[in-house]
C-alpha cells in the first residue's frame, strides 16, 4: 500500500524536455528529498504533483487515488500542501490572515451563514484561530502576528510560508528549498522545524533542497535528478557518494 | 497612542475593537439619525445619492478592492437593478420583493459575466466588462417594449405594506438603513472563510489554488455579490431619480462607479463611503470652480476632464486612496513625534514565482 507514489512523470516545455520519466515512491511518515544541480526540474516536479501544469505523461497516486485530472484545490483539499522556492504569500494580509487562508479546506459555514455571521460562523472561527494560534506557537510567530506580510524580512517570510502549509494540517507537506536565503542560524530553525513536523505533528515531508547538511539531517532517502531525469536514489550518505551525482554536481573528472 | 490588551481570541473578530470604536461609530450613527432635523432639502438630497453610492462602493470593493478583478461595468448592474425595481413596481409587486429580486437579478447577471472573466486578467478584465457594459446599455435602449428605450420609465415612491415612503426623510431612512445592512455584511463577509479567499485570490491566484480555494468558484460568487449589491443600488437610485433611461447607465457611470473605490480607497470597506462622498460632493464643487473661471475657459466637459485627472493621480500618488491617507494621518498622531518615513512603503517583492504566471 503506497502513500504516494509518480510513475513515469514528464513534461517537455516546446523543446525542453524539463522532467523526463521520472518515478519514486514517498513512504508515509518519512521525509524525502528531491536533490540537484539548477535547472535539473525538482521543482517542475513539484508543479506537476500539484497539478499547476498538465504532465505530459505520467501517473500520480495519492492514498490509492489516481489524481492527474484533478484542479490544483482539489489536490490541496486531499490534504497535500506546498510552500514555493520564490514565496507566494498574500502580500497585502497580515501573518494571522495568511495562516488563516490555510483554513480554507476546512472550513464549515455556508455563505448565507457567513453573511450574517451567525454563532455556528463565530464558533467556527474562533475554532479555526485556535488551529492557527498552535502553527504560531510552534514557529514562534507570536510577535509578527498582525504584521503586514509586505513588511517581514526575507527569513520570516519563509517561516510564515511554512506555517501557513502547516495550517492546513496536511498529510504530505512539498517544501521547495526551505533554506534557501536563509543565515545559518535561521536554516538551523528550519532544520529543527522539519525534523519536528515528521516526528511530532506525523506529517510526511517531500523536500527539494541544496544545502546537504541539512539534507543528511532530516531526510530518510534522496532522489537525485539531472537534467529531468533520476540518476541515483539512496540514503543521503549513498546518494552523495554515487559517481554519477558526483558527476552532476562536479563534472567528469578529466 | 492606545495599546490594545488582547486576552481572547473573540477579540479580533468582534465588530468594535475598542471603546473609541463605539463612541465614534456611535457619534456618527447619531449624527445622522439626526440628519433630517439638521440638513438642508438639498443636503437631504445628497445624502440619498451617498448612501446608494456607498452600497455600489461596497458591491465594487468587494470585487475590485478584495478579490482584486476589475470591472468597467458595474453600470450594467445598476441597470439590472434599476429596471428590475421600475418594472416590478409598475406590475404591483411589493417593495421587499422587487428589491430582493433587483438583487437577485443583478447577481444573475454577475455570474454571466463572471464566467468568461474566470479566464482573463487585468486589462483584458476590463475590456470584457466594459464590452459587457456597452451591450447591456444597448438592449436597454432597443428594448423598448420592456424598457421603454429612451423614453425611459417612471417609478412612484417606495411603498411598503401601504407605508408610503414619499417624504426626503422617510426614504433617507430607507437609504441609510440598506446601507447600513449592507455594510455589515460585508463586514461579516470579510471576517470569514470566503472573505478570505477573496483576498487570497487578489493577492496569488497560485497560492490561493494551493491552498484548496477553488478559483472558479469564488471569483464568480465575488461577482454575484457585488453584482447583487449594485443591484440593489440600483433599485433604490431608480426611486430617487424617479425617472430611468438608458443615459444613465453609459460607460461614464461604470468609470465613476470605479472612481469610488479607487479615490476611497482599495481594500477599504470605509474606502468605498468615503469615495462615495467624495463623487457627490466634487461636481458640486467643480461648479463652484466654474464660477471663477474666466468665460470660456469653463468647457461642459470639465467634470469628466477633472473626474479622470483626480484617478490618474490618486493611482499615481495615493494608491490607497482617501481611507489610506486618512489612515496615514493617524498613525503620524498616534505615534508623534516616533513617525518614520518609509512606514507605509510596502517592500516591493521581485521574488514572485514568474513562470507560474
Ligand atoms: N513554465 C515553464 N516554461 C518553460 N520552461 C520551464 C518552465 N518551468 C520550468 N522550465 C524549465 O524546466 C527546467 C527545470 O526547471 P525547474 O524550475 O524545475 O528547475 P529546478 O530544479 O527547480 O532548479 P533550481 O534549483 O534553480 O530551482 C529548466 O530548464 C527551466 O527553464
Ligand atoms: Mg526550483
Amino acid at each position: 500500500m503506497s502513500f504516494f507514489k509518480v510513475e513515469n512523470l514528464g513534461i517537455r516545455f516546446g523543446g525542453v524536455v524539463a522532467v523526463d520519466k521520472v518515478g519514486f515512491e514517498v513512504r508515509r511518515g518519512e521525509c524525502y528529498t528531491i536533490i540537484g544541480p539548477n535547472g535539473a526540474g525538482k521543482t517542475t516536479i513539484f508543479n506537476l504533483i500539484g497539478l499547476l501544469y498538465p504532465a505530459t505523461s505520467g501517473k500520480i497516486t495519492f492514498e490509492q487515488k489516481e489524481i492527474n485530472s484533478f484542479s490544483p484545490h482539489q489536490v490541496a483539499d486531499l490534504g497535500i500542501a506546498r510552500t514555493f522556492q520564490n514565496i507566494e504569500l498574500f502580500e497585502h494580509a497580515t501573518v494571522l490572515q495568511n495562516l488563516l487562508i490555510g483554513r480554507h479546506r476546512h472550513r464549515k459555514t455556508a455563505l448565507w451563514q457567513e453573511l450574517l455571521f451567525t454563532p455556528s460562523v463565530r464558533a467556527a472561527e474562533l475554532a479555526q484561530r485556535e488551529a492557527v494560534e498552535k502553527v504560531i506557537d510552534f514557529l514562534e510567530l507570536a510577535k509578527v502576528r498582525d504584521n503586514l506580510v509586505a513588511g517581514l524580512p526575507y527569513g520570516l517570510r519563509k517561516v510564515v510560508e511554512l506555517g501557513r502549509a502547516l495550517a492546513t494540517e496536511p498529510k504530505l507537506l512539498l517544501l521547495d528549498e526551505p533554506s534557501s536565503g536563509l543565515n545559518p542560524e535561521e536554516t538551523d530553525d528550519m532544520a529543527f522545524w522539519i525534523e519536528d513536523i515528521k516526528r511530532h505533528l506525523g506529517v510526511t515531508v517531500l523536500m527539494v533542497e541544496h544545502d546537504m547538511n541539512l539534507v543528511s539531517r532530516v531526510s530518510d532517502r534522496v532522489l537525485a535528478l539531472n537534467l529531468g531525469s533520476v540518476i541515483a536514489e539512496g540514503t543521503p550518505a549513498e546518494v552523495q557518494a554515487h559517481p554519477a551525482v558526483i558527476e552532476a554536481y562536479l563534472g567528469k573528472a578529466a | 497612542m492606545r495599546f490594545i490588551f488582547k486576552t481572547d481570541y473573540a477579540q479580533d473578530i468582534r465588530l468594535a475593537k475598542h471603546g473609541g470604536h463605539l463612541f465614534w461609530y456611535g457619534l456618527l450613527g447619531a449624527i445622522l439619525l439626526a440628519a433630517p432635523w439638521w440638513a438642508s432639502e438639498y443636503v437631504m438630497s445628497q445624502l440619498h445619492f451617498i448612501c446608494i453610492y456607498s452600497i455600489v462602493g461596497f458591491g465594487l470593493m468587494i470585487l475590485t478592492g478584495f478579490t482584486g478583478q476589475v470591472s468597467l461595468g458595474h453600470a450594467a448592474f445598476l441597470a439590472v437593478g434599476a429596471y428590475t425595481e421600475a418594472l416590478m413596481q409598475a406590475a404591483g409587486v411589493p417593495f421587499a420583493v422587487s428589491i430582493s429580486c433587483a438583487a437577485i437579478f443583478s447577481a444573475a447577471a454577475g455570474i454571466i459575466i463572471g464566467l468568461p472573466a474566470l479566464r482573463l486578467k487585468g486589462i483584458y478584465l476590463a475590456i470584457a466588462t466594459l464590452a459587457f457594459g456597452v451591450v447591456v446599455e444597448e438592449i436597454i435602449t432597443r428594448w423598448t417594449k420592456l424598457t421603454g428605450g429612451n423614453e425611459g420609465k417612471h417609478l412612484k415612491p417606495v411603498e411598503i405594506l401601504g407605508w408610503k415612503l414619499d417624504s426626503d426623510a422617510e426614504f433617507y431612512y430607507l437609504c441609510l438603513a440598506l446601507t447600513v445592512l449592507c455594510c455589515l455584511a460585508c463586514v461579516n463577509l470579510l471576517r470569514s472563510p470566503t472573505g478570505r479567499a477573496f483576498v487570497a485570490i487578489r493577492d496569488s491566484e497560485i497560492s490561493a489554488s494551493c491552498l484548496g480555494v477553488n478559483l472558479a468558484k469564488y471569483k464568480t460568487m465575488a461577482f454575484a455579490i457585488s453584482a447583487a449589491l449594485t443591484g440593489v443600488g440600483g433599485a433604490l437610485y431608480a426611486h430617487k431619480l424617479a425617472f430611468i433611461s438608458p443615459e444613465q447607465f453609459t460607460l461614464f457611470q461604470s468609470i465613476e462607479l470605479l472612481t469610488i473605490v479607487i479615490l476611497g480607497g482599495i481594500g477599504f470597506l470605509h474606502g468605498a463611503v468615503l469615495g462615495a462622498a467624495f463623487i457627490i460632493v466634487l461636481p458640486q464643487l467643480i461648479s463652484i470652480a466654474k464660477g471663477w473661471l474666466p468665460e470660456g475657459m469653463a468647457p461642459s466637459g470639465l467634470q469628466a476632464v477633472v473626474f479622470g485627472l483626480i484617478l490618474i493621480l490618486f493611482i499615481i500618488f495615493e494608491p490607497l486612496g482617501l481611507y489610506g491617507r486618512w489612515l496615514k494621518v493617524r498613525t503620524y498622531f498616534e505615534l508623534f513625534p516616533f513617525y518614520r518615513k518609509g512606514m507605509f512603503r510596502r517592500q516591493k517583492s521581485y521574488m514572485k514565482s514568474e513562470r507560474l504566471r
